[in-house]
């Protein structure tokens, strides 16, 4: 068996076929698909490890809490946190946005400050932010991308002001699947006193990130989009930023002592995880994470799609990068007198799942003038061959509709 | 021609066609040969919410019968926009509501279009019965 085909063994999702053809899955920044051993992990932890976490003394119950917690030193091993408590496990990438925005507003953002946000991020990434600036009298200031879609340091320096006090860029944006230049990023919010979030939802499952080399100081990303757990998400903030903010749920768990008219929180990472979590799903961080390292790093089937795309006559892509080295394997494009529902809507009978619409980017829509886009995107299970198909399916999609 | 009539005949050119790729090409065919609307009734108040491209539905009324026009920006919604507005153009709001839009389910067309397809072509059925209500009950005052 070759190395790929291992790998495609490893997800059963792989093997099925819609309306009677192979499924070429090119969806995966939407969600990947779930390989047999976060499925194991998953059927193990609901088949005989469920427990209640941290509570009971019973056998189950300190069996589930030591499954819950290694997947806490996995990730946090995993993107080299400095801490273990600094990994506060959360639903997905959104849910750790919210918490943040709810946490950060509170503990640092005052009227009248300003909160950068790049143009190109998920409404994820954007609308919790303009929910705080509301709430705190702050204001949102766009950080443009080029016409190719990169987002430039010099820029983001002159966008910075006594005033701001955060800055919201994505590692790689869900839409131009361009990764974008953190560690410069980092440096300016440094050198300017000002935080900086990354929003690693599309960009952890292709390029593993040091939080602490990068010099972020939130980072957060969902396991559903890194073969993980659905349900299941990171927000990692440096520790005494997560010490200065205040919790976002009150509840079990996240207390250290209660009264009747007021409680003392508990330390980190508890504060933030009120509540009974998903004893199944956190456990899944283990395997996923192992599937992430161990995946192929072979760009060849990038390097044909981003060529062969630009050879379609009509196709405008969005996401160009200076070094094709910078593009992940997500291609978001329109072609003339084609709408993207439409070559979605075709392309899936031929037996290929893409993404077509607004991408939950609508002002990146808006900034490139269109009204949705069509996404491939890739995994390194996805082979040349489906590549190929994929192109050969497009240009037939293409000819249905002129 | 009567709702039914219509609705028989359009199953009847689709059944011709047993691959869901042709049957694509039939409703393309049908979307390019619609006439579309001008740009200046391609109007927020005639766009239909719900559905992932745009379609605009124009109607007027004329001697007690509902006259449907319609637009996308994307062919295969205008295909079956137009499918829609050949059945139920012309016919009085009674007969348009009294109808079930069954046909839909023998043409397969609900099954075969991705769910948010699907709530389009709801979002479409469901705009062509807001107009006829709301022409009913303009006569009935």
């Amino acid at each position: 068996m070759s190395a790929i085909e291992e790998i495609r063994s490893c997800f059963p999702q792989l093997s099925r076929k819609v309306y009677g053809r192979p499924l070429v899955y090119l969806d995966n920044a939407a969600t990947s698909l779930r390989p047999d051993s976060v499925i194991k992990r998953w059927t193990e932890m609901s088949s005989y490890s469920t427990a209640n976490l941290h509570r009971a003394v019973h056998h189950i119950a300190a069996e589930a809490t030591e499954a819950y917690e290694n997947a806490r030193d996995a990730v946090a091993e995993f993107i080299n946190a400095s801490a273990r408590e600094e990994v506060i496990f959360t639903s997905g990438a959104t849910e750790s946005l919210n918490f943040a925005a709810i946490g950060i507003g509170d503990a640092f953002i005052n009227e009248g400050d300003e909160i950068i946000v790049s143009e190109a991020e998920h409404h994820s990434d954007l609308v919790p932010w303009q929910m705080l600036c509301h709430r705190r009298g702050a204001r949102m200031v766009r950080f443009p991308v080029d016409d190719n879609g990169c987002l430039h340091p010099e820029r983001l320096r002159s966008l910075i002001t006594p005033r701001t006090k955060l800055v919201c860029v994505a590692h790689a944006s869900n839409v131009l699947g361009i990764v974008n230049p953190l560690r410069e990023f980092a440096r300016i919010c440094r050198q300017s006193g000002v935080m900086l979030l990354v929003d690693g939802a599309q960009g952890i499952v292709h390029q593993k990130l040091d939080v602490q080399e990068t010099g972020c100081d939130f980072y957060v990303f969902s396991g559903h989009k890194m073969y993980g757990a659905p349900g299941t998400g990171v927000l990692w903030g440096r520790r005494e930023l997560l010490e200065a903010m205040p919790p976002v749920f009150g509840g079990g768990e996240m207390i250290e002592k209660v009264g009747w008219e007021s409680s003392e929180w508990a330390p980190l990472p508890r504060k933030f995880e009120a509540g009974t979590q998903d004893i199944s799903a956190v456990p899944c961080w283990i395997p996923a994470i192992r599937m992430t390292e161990t995946m192929p790093q072979d760009d060849s089937v990038r390097d044909f799609v981003f060529s062969a795309l630009q050879t379609i006559p009509g196709l405008r892509l969005y996401g160009i990068p200076v070094d094709v080295k910078d593009k992940l394997p997500l291609f978001s494009f329109t072609v003339d007198g084609a709408h993207h529902e439409d070559l979605a809507l075709i392309l899936d009978k031929m037996g290929i799942a893409v993404r077509s619409g607004q991408m939950c980017a609508e002002p990146l829509m808006e900034r490139f003038g269109v009204t949705g886009m069509l996404r491939a995107s890739f995994a390194p299970y996805n082979t040349m061959q489906e590549a190929e198909y994929f192109l050969s399916s497009l240009r037939k999609a293409i000819m249905m509709l002129k | 021609m009567t709702i039914k009539e219509r609705q028989q005949e359009i199953i009847d050119d689709f059944s011709m066609y047993e691959e869901w790729l042709d049957k694509y090409e039939y409703i393309i065919e049908l979307g390019k040969s619609l006439p579309g609307l001008p740009e200046e009734k391609k109007t927020e108040d005639r766009l239909i919410r719900g559905c992932q491209s745009r379609v605009w539905l124009d109607c007027i009324k004329k001697d007690g019968k509902v006259m449907f026009d319609a637009d996308s920006d994307a062919i295969i919604t205008r295909g079956i926009i137009s499918m829609l507005i050949s059945v139920y153009s012309g016919q009085s709001p009674a007969d348009i509501l009294a109808d079930d839009f069954s046909f839909l389910d023998a043409l397969g067309l609900k099954e075969n279009l991705s769910p948010t397809r699907s709530n389009g072509l709801l979002s479409m059925i469901s705009a062509i019965r807001d107009k006829a209500a709301e022409n009913e009950r303009n006569t009935d005052s």
